[in-house]
């Protein structure tokens, strides 16, 4: 039998020492008379290091320390949609019920809500033989999401009972044959992977809408993407915009350590927007995290593990879940700080040793996988890094980059340019479209990774050719030079600009995508021709059709009018050949 | 309330004092230690176990040995607030420096101030008219915003500090902002150069100022915008002010922080600064803002000074990703004779689609802004090619682009410092500038605002 209660030896910061207690590692006790929430992340003989998730001002030696046996659990079901969280799964609206404005301490809350009754739908029978992680059952949890209740990842047997009805999510919908009770609200600690059948390689895409990102750096559904960039170059914007308008079922948004005002202006934001999949409030598939800069640090280095259990339970009832941290390289700090008051001896910059572990161990949760039910799930990590100075040769955005298969580079002169999105497209890289270019032969067009290079090769030679330039002026190139810096200029400013802001420019399908980067290869085919046949560049760069075809964009059903605005574009630039 | 006076002090290095065997002491407690000469110096708790405590004291270490008595005052740092503060000059630790009476409390603020509850946050859209163009227009301030200025030293970062503070009001309402002043570590000149401004336009009766100069202790500083704060959160949101609380110079406080970090020889993380600075400075700047249900705001002016006038010095840099955008001051422009030298291509203001438009500032707000920008953008790269190549290398569109970046630092952002423009006349400023460029080349403005606004092709 452990002892579980012990007294408080030291206090410093976040980190308390409490001797007196036998407790395991990562487990959560209660420390002080307030009964502050904490976790031990270290055991020295008879003194237990802990991290405590709120402020400890006042808080003596001598006071109390309480084990509870249990590791930081978060509490899984029925109700996890439409709610802010903080970084250990409180509901920020409880905490305003309890405390007001201001978040004080020493109030615990439960994640779900425990009273409010669902109505279950069994969907297995008495008799059936039932496995860890099997749907047994159903509830609707908001228009789009169906919430599929499973047996519990280690539990399993002969169903003896099973009913469907209102309940709430502590009552017994269904007995096994060996007394084992299931309830809708499963806990599950948030530092241990869920587990499922098997890893499958990634063959789809999670389509974004925005055009630099699904045409030429394509991120898989079970991949991992990091974000890095300096402040002001756009990472918030981006991320928000994936948790918009990204083709994932549901989206978990994580707010790590960032601006409270921003994070309040998702909250006013995200329930008034619809998604453009399913015509349904946004909020309905999003469940978010929001742990400010200010909030205590240690709930923030818990959040992203919070989040991302979540993530990875709806993966189990077969979603495909889109997860975005913003910024992972807040929850590196957080590592750092709690690891330099355990007086670690620290690795490269302060970060502890462990800091590229942690992160690739992070990661490595995202995946498509077959669930313990037998279905298709995939996780896909979205990760923001705020390299200081926007250097990303440091330890967190090289620890990312390690691992991350998918490198959206965000480009400071880009932003200042107002380049947006500000994806640098030079330096970005995806390693997925081999693994998705049948996918996008199979639905898209058959030559679309054709198209996807002859892009590219046109926007490297226009780096090229602008080193010439700023020597020389670009007068001084020949014309299909300069006709090529013609054509890359307009990938820049048509294609891979995306005005986030514009109701209709904000996303882009993949049909879309494909017809404007086919505009562009035509652009530039008619061109030639009508230049050999003796038009002037100056003539072909300015017909009209070619502005209307590029501003049209901006107004609804773009796609149906692409075709006949290119046809009037190939007949205008045929006319300057003719007229000269 | 009397308690136990210690005289076990072990050792004494920096700011910081080490005691031995003690009462349980608390977390964050107040110290007080009796010297051998009968002078009092303050504290506070950094670190508190059965067998040692450590203890930052405020006004330095000198003189104190260890025969010094030292007393724990059983309560963390509390602030005595009242409407009182309104037209009181403090020291760094709260005290009155202008020869008054103490503060009589209403209640005591516990100074690390809790953290607003996101949810419970209101999103800023007040549009603060500043009366200086470049931010009006360029980096439009909102209430409750946090708004650094990145300056660097020899520049008139003050005078733009406080004409803001004179000038800044809702358009269309009298509402005056209250004004919480945070010196940290500034010089007596400097600090003088703000009083008598601020008493001179008659703004010190609605101001409290909180006074650490430079030859005052330096750990002293890492209290001081904790009182600011804690002053500024009362008044906003008990008494429903709109606070402006302006804090120079930030990069002083930093100094601080390293100064103890490195006495506690803890690990340092970029250039010796502590690894959690960014979550200490974000428990300062996160204090901003509107809450649900309450009238007052807070709005932040943070002034730092680059060193080595470099952006990705960790103080801007770490500000930079928790403030809401930033106003760069330039020695460029400060060399070349203009007033205010605000460089607005690296300037931001994240706010600024909240508080902008139609209902609030005027319907081309956005397009305007954005077309100033993006030429004079164009134009001062300009001016580096044209170093190389001469003007005649540049055709007409490039010409005109060169002699707008001119214009636009002649007669945009100079401008006097009493002279408060408004928006409407910043925004007729710039198409009345815009003149100087070919509306064709005017690619950003649609023809709608051209034909309304235009002063050569307004229809009437």
């Amino acid at each position: 039998m452990s002892k579980n209660e012990g007294v408080i030896y030291r206090i410093s910061g976040p980190v308390v020492t409490a001797t007196g207690i036998e407790a395991r590692m990562y487990e959560v006790v209660r420390v002080g008379n307030e009964k502050l929430m904490g976790e031990v992340i270290e055991i020295h003989g008879d003194q237990s290091v802990i991290q405590v998730y709120e402020d400890t001002s006042g808080i003596r030696p001598g006071e109390p320390v309480l084990s509870t046996g249990q590791t930081l659990s978060v509490q899984l079901g029925p109700g996890l949609l439409t709610q802010i969280y903080d970084g250990i799964q409180r509901p920020l609206q409880t905490l305003e019920e309890v405390m007001g404005v201001f978040i004080t301490r020493g109030v615990d809350a439960d994640g779900l809500d425990l009273e409010k009754k669902w109505d279950f739908v069994a969907t297995a029978s008495k008799g059936d033989d039932v496995l860890g992680g099997q749907v047994i059952g159903t509830v609707q949890e908001t228009d789009t999401i169906t919430h599929k209740i499973m047996v519990p990842p280690k539990a399993s047997g002969k169903i003896k009972s099973i009913k469907s009805g209102d309940f709430n999510v502590t009552e017994t919908v269904c007995t096994l044959e060996d007394g084992t009770e299931i309830k809708m609200m499963q806990e599950w600690p948030v530092r241990h992977p869920r587990p499922f059948s098997q890893k499958y390689a990634p063959d789809t895409p999670l389509v974004t809408g925005m055009r630099i990102l699904d045409f030429l750096f394509p991120l898989a559904k079970g991949g991992a993407a990091g974000i890095p960039g300096p402040f002001g170059s756009g990472k918030t914007v981006t991320q928000q915009s994936l948790a918009k308008y990204s083709d994932a079922q549901l989206v978990v948004y994580i707010g790590c350590g960032e601006r409270g005002n921003e994070m309040t202006e998702v909250l006013d934001e995200f329930p008034h927007l619809i998604d453009p999949n399913t015509g349904k409030p946004l909020m309905n598939r999003t469940v978010m995290i929001a742990n400010t800069s200010n909030m205590p640090v240690a709930a923030r280095e818990a959040s992203v593990y919070t989040g991302i259990t979540i993530a990875e339970y709806f993966r189990d009832q077969g979603y495909d879940v889109a997860l975005m941290a913003d910024s992972t390289s807040r929850w590196a700090e957080a590592m750092r700080e709690i690891s330099s008051r355990l007086e670690e001896m620290p690795g490269e910059e302060g970060y502890p040793a462990y800091l590229s572990s942690r992160l690739a161990e992070f990661y490595e949760r995202a995946g498509r996988v077959e669930t313990l039910n037998g279905e298709d799930g995939s996780v896909t990590v979205i990760g923001a890094v705020s390299p200081p100075g926007g250097d990303i040769s440091e330890p967190v955005s090289q620890g990312t980059l390690r691992i991350v298969k998918v490198f959206w580079g965000l480009d400071a002169g880009l932003a200042r340019q107002r380049h947006f999105p500000a994806i640098n497209w030079l330096s970005s890289y995806s390693l997925y479209p081999q693994s998705l270019n049948q996918w996008f032969r199979d639905n898209i067009a058959s030559d679309f990774p054709e198209v996807r290079t002859q892009i590219s090769a046109l926007l490297k030679v226009e780096a090229e050719l602008q080193e010439i330039v700023q020597l020389v002026g670009s007068d001084a190139l020949p014309m299909d030079q300069q006709l090529t810096l013609e054509v890359a200029r307009m990938i820049r400013e048509y294609f891979l600009q995306q005005n986030g802001f514009d109701p209709i420019d904000a996303y882009s399908g993949v049909q879309q995508q494909y017809a404007m980067a086919q505009a562009i290869l035509t652009f530039q085919e008619e061109a030639k021709k009508a230049m050999a046949a003796g038009a002037r560049l100056q003539d072909v760069v300015n017909v009209q059709s070619r502005t209307e075809l590029m501003r049209a964009r901006f107004a609804e059903g773009y796609l149906d009018k692409i075709g006949g605005l290119v046809e009037a574009m190939v007949a205008e630039i045929a006319a300057t050949a003719e007229a000269n | 309330m009397t308690s136990k006076e210690y005289k076990t002090i072990t050792d004494i290095k920096g700011p910081l004092v080490f005691l031995e065997k003690t009462e349980p002491v608390a977390y964050g407690e107040i110290v007080s230690i009796r010297l051998s000469d009968g002078s009092e110096k303050n504290g506070q708790v950094l670190d508190t176990s059965d067998d040692m405590v450590v203890v930052q004291v405020f006004e330095g270490t000198e003189a104190i040995d260890r025969k010094a008595g030292v007393k724990f005052l059983g309560d963390v740092f509390k602030l005595p607030v009242s409407k009182g503060l309104i037209g009181r000059i403090l020291d760094g630790a709260g005290r009155p420096r202008d020869g008054g009476p103490e503060i009589i409390a209403d209640e005591n603020a516990d100074i690390i101030g809790a953290a607003i509850n996101p949810y419970s946050r209101q999103s800023p859209h007040d549009f603060i008219q500043t009366g200086v163009s470049a931010i009006d227009c360029c980096t439009t301030l909102v209430r409750g915003q946090k708004l650094p200025i990145f300056s660097a030293s020899g520049l008139p970062h003050n005078d733009i500090a406080l004409q803001i503070a004179r000038q800044a009001k809702l358009r269309d309402s009298d509402e005056e902002f209250i004004v919480v002043f945070c010196a940290m570590g500034i010089t007596a000149e400097e600090y003088n150069f703000f009083r008598s401004d601020l008493e001179r336009t008659g703004a010190l009766e609605n101001a409290a100022l909180f006074v650490n100069l430079a030859d005052d202790p330096a750990v002293e500083r890492l209290i001081t915008p904790r009182l600011a704060l804690t002053a500024a959160e009362y008044l906003a949101f008990e008494h429903d002010y709109h606070v402006l609380v302006i804090y120079t110079d930030m990069t002083n406080y930093c100094d601080s922080l390293r100064q103890i970090g490195a006495a506690r020889e803890e690990v340092p993380g970029r250039r010796g600064y502590p690894g959690y600075m960014y979550t200490d400075l974000a428990m300062l700047y996160e204090r901003a803002g509107i809450v649900k249900g309450k009238k007052g705001s807070i709005t932040q002016f943070p002034i730092l000074t680059m060193p080595g006038d470099d952006i990705t010095h960790p103080i801007p840099d770490l500000s930079g990703y928790i403030t809401e955008g930033q106003i760069v001051i330039s020695r460029e422009l400060h060399q070349a004779g203009i007033y205010p030298p605000i460089n607005v291509l690296p300037s931001l203001s994240r706010l600024m689609g909240s508080c902008i438009g139609e209902k609030t500032t005027r319907d081309d707000h956005k397009k305007v802004s954005d077309q100033m920008y993006a030429a004079y953008a164009q134009g001062r790269e300009l001016r580096g090619l044209v170093a190389i190549v001469g003007e005649d290398a540049l055709n007409e569109r490039d010409l005109q682009l060169l002699k707008f970046a001119d214009i636009f630092e002649d007669k945009f952002l100079r401008q006097d410092r009493d002279e408060d423009r408004t928006i409407d006349e910043t925004l007729n400023l710039c198409w009345e500038l815009m003149t100087n460029i070919d509306t064709k080349y005017l690619v950003r403005l649609d023809q709608e605002l051209i034909e309304k606004y235009h002063p050569e092709e307004k229809k009437a």
